[in-house]
Formats: structure tokens, C-alpha cells, sequence
């Protein structure tokens, strides 16, 4: 892979004829359409996938790590058995491992930006924000496969969902929608800090209190009051909520309400601090 | 008149403590090689980051074929592109994708976009190569994957950051005739370089800067002859007879001579043009009945610090101080 191939065989010669005929002007197409420039950085995050396959170990053994440690770490003692506690474990442990992944696109924005190919993206005449929704829209690809391989773990070990299909998809589907609108905070992220590194060390400083003091491993009810305060203001609880909701067939339309609400907050926000950024950088 | 491809007037960027563009003064003629000629630091790459619309002015004006960098930086990037001193295709996807990924952004149907990679891949001798990872190629092949992937629509106005720094001399020929071939057919290139020689053989004008600022304008031709049109290299056997070798070459030459680093070598301008091959031969003959040993010389156009030499009294700054473009 890291072999540097020298040209063998025949050295290239320009040739005027060829070359020429390749910058005859051709009438110059239309700029694409912002939802033609997205999709088309979408697909150029399909491809990243495709060269690095590596990059999925995050969404494929994180979650699954994650889901078998609590389910038999804390099922007994909370729940009095592993399977009890995994049906109300499930939908929380989905919530917290693809939120968690969602901080690699800070990272991998730092990295990708140092690269020569971002300037040329930048000297594009294209709707400026695609570059930033083509990475976003790959990122959702692999929350799906992650929120995927936890429900698939979860079914495995006894996770019997009341809501059925319907349910559980539209549980993964607001998930889904919440992570595309926090993964803005992390492209922010990723374009102020100076190296990968204090982007890893900033999420994790925002991911560990937010995921841990929320409503996922226990219920907020055995907590001290001034806590319940704190995780009964999570967005994490909120999206909790009504994913479980949505899992088990009673969707409670009132948090679905204000994680959909918050979601576009954030994408305001924090899109258009993350264009601010990019249009500075 | 026409309208000029680049104008810059007091054109500055400031880099913290640095001004890396200090008041630059452009006209770019539309249809030819501009050469921007400076060494590193000099704030070449921040000016084609700015005429680019990658960066914004901190002060001063510049417009691209009309249309300013900042307001109207969309029109601008219709009209251009740009090829960095780093390659600016990404490096792990094939060449192919690249091509095609670009082709998509510019606005070509999948069809189309594919033909048009496959059309330039072909003409940039990149088919075989074209299904690998663009981190397998070889120095040359990235320069002309990036190059290939600067004219999908062919610019009005392409930019070249130093394209050949870092290239074997093979390689580097072949982006002068790509070069030559991309300009006879009406786009206009600003190249940065830090060679004379590389501006000498493909620019019709050319601007020297230093510290941000034009200290010298003209054709490559009115340059060396406020430089001197060539020089001759000598090295000798001893070094201490280099303060003897250099009154003899002044003398001989007439113009200043410059001691180099190394304790055995001098360079002399020779005045010009016409005959330099024989004031050459005539202060080696001085040297030799003088019975100064002379192990090597050669005759050559004025490197960048002799330009510099000339133009400013100091030689070129070679710190690495441009991190902060």
C-alpha cells in the first residue's frame, strides 16, 4: 500500500494534439444544485468508507462492546436479571454509542481540512455548506450501521421491543435525525481546534457528563434532587425518552416535539457557526 | 486596453506578528504566464491564497478579471483554479475518482463526468493508474492528476503554486510543456516559482517579491538585465586564494562578485548579453596565468540569489518562515 510506483514501461510524453483537444471548450455545465453537491460529498464519505474499512470498528465494536458490559454489569443488580434490564437498557445504550460516535467527525474534519484537497473544495463555485452535509451524510450511514448492529446484539440477547417494527425504525429514525444535528457541534469543533488531538479531549470533556448523567443506565427517580435537575435537562434524556417511547409503542409526541425542535436549533447554531469557520479557515 | 486577468492594489495580510502580504501591487495581463518569483517567505503562496478566495485580504483591493476576490468571490471561483504547492486531489481515492468527484461538483451529469475523467486521464498518460489510490503515485504523476483535475472546465485563470518544487528534472519538463499547451490555448496561469530559470523559459512577464511587496516588474529579459544575463560558477583548489581570485575576476568582469558559502566558490556576474561565453573564458584565463587552480566552473543563468543580490543587496531569505502561510 505504501509502495510509491515510479513509471516504468513508457515515460509520458505531453502530447500538444491530445492535450489540446481535452481543453477544447466544451459549453460549461450548470453549477450543481445544492442537494447535487451534497449528495455528490456524500458520496465521496461512501468511498473514504470503502478505502479505510477501519474507520467502521468505531461503529461496530464500540456499540457492541458497550451494550454486553452494561446489560450484565448492572442487569442483576438494577433490573434482577440481565434480560429485564436490557428492554429498558436497549433503546438508552443505542442513544449513548451512536452519540458517542458522532464525535469522529470533529475529528475527522480536523484531519481531512489540513489537506491540499479542501482548498481545492473551497475554490468550487458550489453551495458552500455541501462539503460540510456530504461528510455529515456519510456520518449518518454509519450511525445506521451502529444503531444496526446494537438493535441485532440486543434481539440476540433477549430485547423483546412492544412497538414492533414500526416502532423500533422510527425509534433508529429519530436517532438518527438528533446525531446528524448534533454531529454540527463536532464540525465546529473541527474547525477550531488546532490538532485532532484537543478535539478528542474536548468531546470527550462534553460526551462523558452528558451521556452518563442522563436517564440511560438508571431512573432518575434514585437520584439526589439537585442531579434529577441536571438529567431531566439532558437533551440525551429527552432523546432517550422518546426513543424508548417509540421502542415500546407509546410514543410520547411531546418529547419527540422538543428533541425534533432542539434538533434544528442545533443545526442553526451550529451550521452556521461550522460555515463561519469554513468560509474563514 | 484589455481587462486584466489580476489586479491588486495595496493588497496585505497579516499573520499574527507577521505581514506576509505587505502592500501588493498586481496587474496581470490576460492570456500569458505571469510569474511570481520570490523565496519562501516572500508571501507568494498567501497572495495566490488570496486571489483565490481561499483567504481574506486584511486590507488593499484585488479583482479577478473584474469581479472582486471577497464581495464577489463566486464569480471569481467560476473562473479559476488552483493548484497547490500540496496536491490538491484527495490522496485516498484513485485517480479516477478524484477526477469524477470533481467532474460531479462542476456540474456534470454521472454520464458525462465519467467520460470527462476518463478523457483527461488518457491525456495525462494516467490510464494505467487510474483505478489506484492517488497516495501510490509517483512526485510527476500527483502534479499532473492535479493539474488534470484544474482544467475539467477549462479556467480562464489557473494557478500554479510552485508546481515543479520537488520534481525530478524529467518530470518537471513535462509541466512546462503541459504549461505551454494549457496557455496557447487562451487561459491565463499565474505560476509561482522560486527558479529564474522556471520563469525565464515560461513567463511573459515576471514580478519579483520579497517581504510581501513587488521589488522588481518587467519581462524576463528587462529583469536580467538590471540582474546581469548570466554568471559564471568557479571553484577552486584552495581556498585561500580566494581573496586573490576574486580581485582578479572583478577586475576582469567588472562586476561584483559574490562569495558563497563554500570556502572554495565564487560567482561573478557577467554582463551582457552577447558575449559571455567569451569574458567567461577571458577572467578563467586571468585565474590561470595568475596560477590559481581552478577545479570546476560553469556558466549560468543568475540563480535567485543573485537576483536578489542585485535587486535588494541582501540575498534571498531561505528561512522556512513561510509555516504561516
Amino acid at each position: 500500500m505504501s509502495t510509491t510506483t515510479t513509471e516504468t514501461a513508457t515515460p509520458y510524453a505531453p502530447a500538444a494534439e491530445t492535450l489540446a483537444s481535452v481543453l477544447a471548450p466544451t459549453a460549461r455545465p450548470p453549477r450543481p444544485s445544492a442537494w447535487s453537491a451534497s449528495m455528490t460529498f456524500g458520496w465521496r464519505s461512501m468511498l473514504k468508507i470503502k478505502h479505510v474499512p477501519e474507520q467502521l470498528f468505531d461503529v461496530t465494536a464500540f456499540p457492541i462492546m458497550m451494550t454486553l458490559m452494561f446489560t450484565y454489569l448492572f442487569g442483576g443488580a438494577l433490573a434482577g436479571s440481565p434480560t429485564e434490564y436490557l428492554q429498558f437498557l436497549l433503546p438508552g445504550i443505542m442513544v449513548t454509542s451512536v452519540v458517542m460516535i458522532t464525535m469522529y467527525t470533529g475529528v475527522e474534519v480536523n484531519k481531512d481540512i489540513e489537506k491540499g484537497v479542501f482548498d481545492r473544495f473551497r475554490t468550487l463555485p458550489i453551495w458552500r455548506p455541501s462539503t460540510m452535509v456530504g461528510y455529515l451524510l456519510g456520518d449518518v450511514l454509519r450511525y445506521f450501521m451502529a444503531s444496526t448492529v446494537i438493535l441485532l446484539i440486543g434481539l440476540l440477547l433477549g430485547f423483546r421491543p412492544s412497538g414492533g417494527i414500526t416502532g423500533v425504525l422510527g425509534g433508529i429514525a429519530l436517532l438518527l435525525v438528533f446525531s446528524f444535528a448534533f454531529s454540527w457541534l463536532w464540525t465546529m469543533f473541527g474547525l477550531l481546534m488546532r490538532n485532532e488531538k484537543s478535539v478528542m479531549g474536548v468531546s470527550m470533556l462534553v460526551m462523558m457528563p452528558l451521556t452518563f448523567l442522563s436517564n440511560v443506565y438508571v431512573d432518575p427517580a434514585t437520584m439526589p434532587g439537585w442531579l434529577q435537575v441536571f438529567v431531566n435537562a439532558s437533551p440525551i434524556s429527552h432523546l432517550v425518552t422518546s426513543v424508548r417511547s417509540l421502542m415500546g409503542g407509546t410514543p410520547d409526541m411531546g418529547e419527540i416535539t422538543w428533541v425534533l425542535v432542539s434538533s434544528a436549533v442545533l443545526v442553526v447554531v451550529f451550521g452556521t457557526l461550522t460555515m463561519r469557520l469554513y468560509n474563514r479557515k | 486596453m484589455p481587462e486584466p486577468a489580476i489586479q491588486t492594489s495595496g493588497l496585505v495580510k497579516v499573520f499574527g506578528d507577521t505581514r506576509a502580504v505587505d502592500g501588493l501591487d498586481l496587474s496581470v495581463p490576460a492570456g500569458a504566464v505571469y510569474g511570481v518569483l520570490g523565496p519562501n517567505g516572500a508571501g507568494k503562496t498567501t497572495a495566490v491564497r488570496m486571489l483565490a478566495t481561499l483567504l481574506r485580504p486584511d486590507g488593499g483591493e484585488a479583482t479577478v478579471f473584474g469581479h472582486d476576490v471577497v464581495r464577489e468571490a463566486d464569480a471569481v471561483r467560476s473562473r479559476v483554479s488552483l493548484t497547490g504547492q500540496y496536491a490538491s486531489v484527495d490522496e485516498e481515492m484513485t485517480g479516477s475518482e478524484n477526477l469524477i468527484l470533481l467532474a460531479r461538483l462542476l456540474g456534470h451529469r454521472k454520464p458525462a463526468a465519467r467520460e470527462r475523467a476518463a478523457e483527461l486521464l488518457e491525456a495525462f498518460g494516467l490510464t494505467e493508474a487510474a483505478g489506484r489510490q492517488v497516495k501510490t503515485y509517483s512526485g510527476g504523476m500527483r502534479r499532473r492528476i492535479d493539474i488534470a483535475a484544474s482544467i475539467l472546465n477549462t479556467p480562464d485563470l489557473l494557478f500554479l503554486d510552485e508546481p515543479t518544487t520537488g520534481l525530478d528534472p524529467r518530470s518537471r519538463n513535462q509541466v512546462w510543456d503541459i504549461v505551454r499547451i494549457v496557455v496557447a490555448h487562451g487561459t491565463t496561469v499565474l505560476l509561482t516559482t522560486q527558479y529564474l530559470e522556471e520563469a525565464d523559459r515560461l513567463a511573459q512577464r515576471i514580478a519579483v517579491i520579497d517581504h510581501g511587496r513587488v521589488i522588481a516588474e518587467g519581462t524576463p529579459g528587462e529583469l536580467k538585465s538590471s540582474v546581469g544575463s548570466g554568471s559564471i560558477h568557479v571553484r577552486l583548489r584552495d581556498a585561500a586564494e580566494r581573496p586573490e581570485a576574486e580581485r582578479l575576476l572583478t577586475e576582469a568582469l567588472d562586476t561584483p562578485v559574490y562569495l558563497e558559502a563554500d570556502p572554495v566558490a565564487l560567482t561573478a556576474r557577467i554582463n551582457g548579453p552577447g558575449d559571455e561565453a567569451a569574458q567567461a573564458a577571458r577572467a578563467l584565463g586571468r585565474l590561470a596565468s595568475a596560477g590559481i587552480v581552478v577545479d570546476d566552473f560553469s556558466l549560468g543563468q543568475p540563480s535567485l540569489d543573485e537576483v536578489f543580490l542585485a535587486l535588494t543587496d541582501h540575498p534571498a531569505t531561505t528561512a522556512a518562515d513561510e509555516a504561516a502561510a
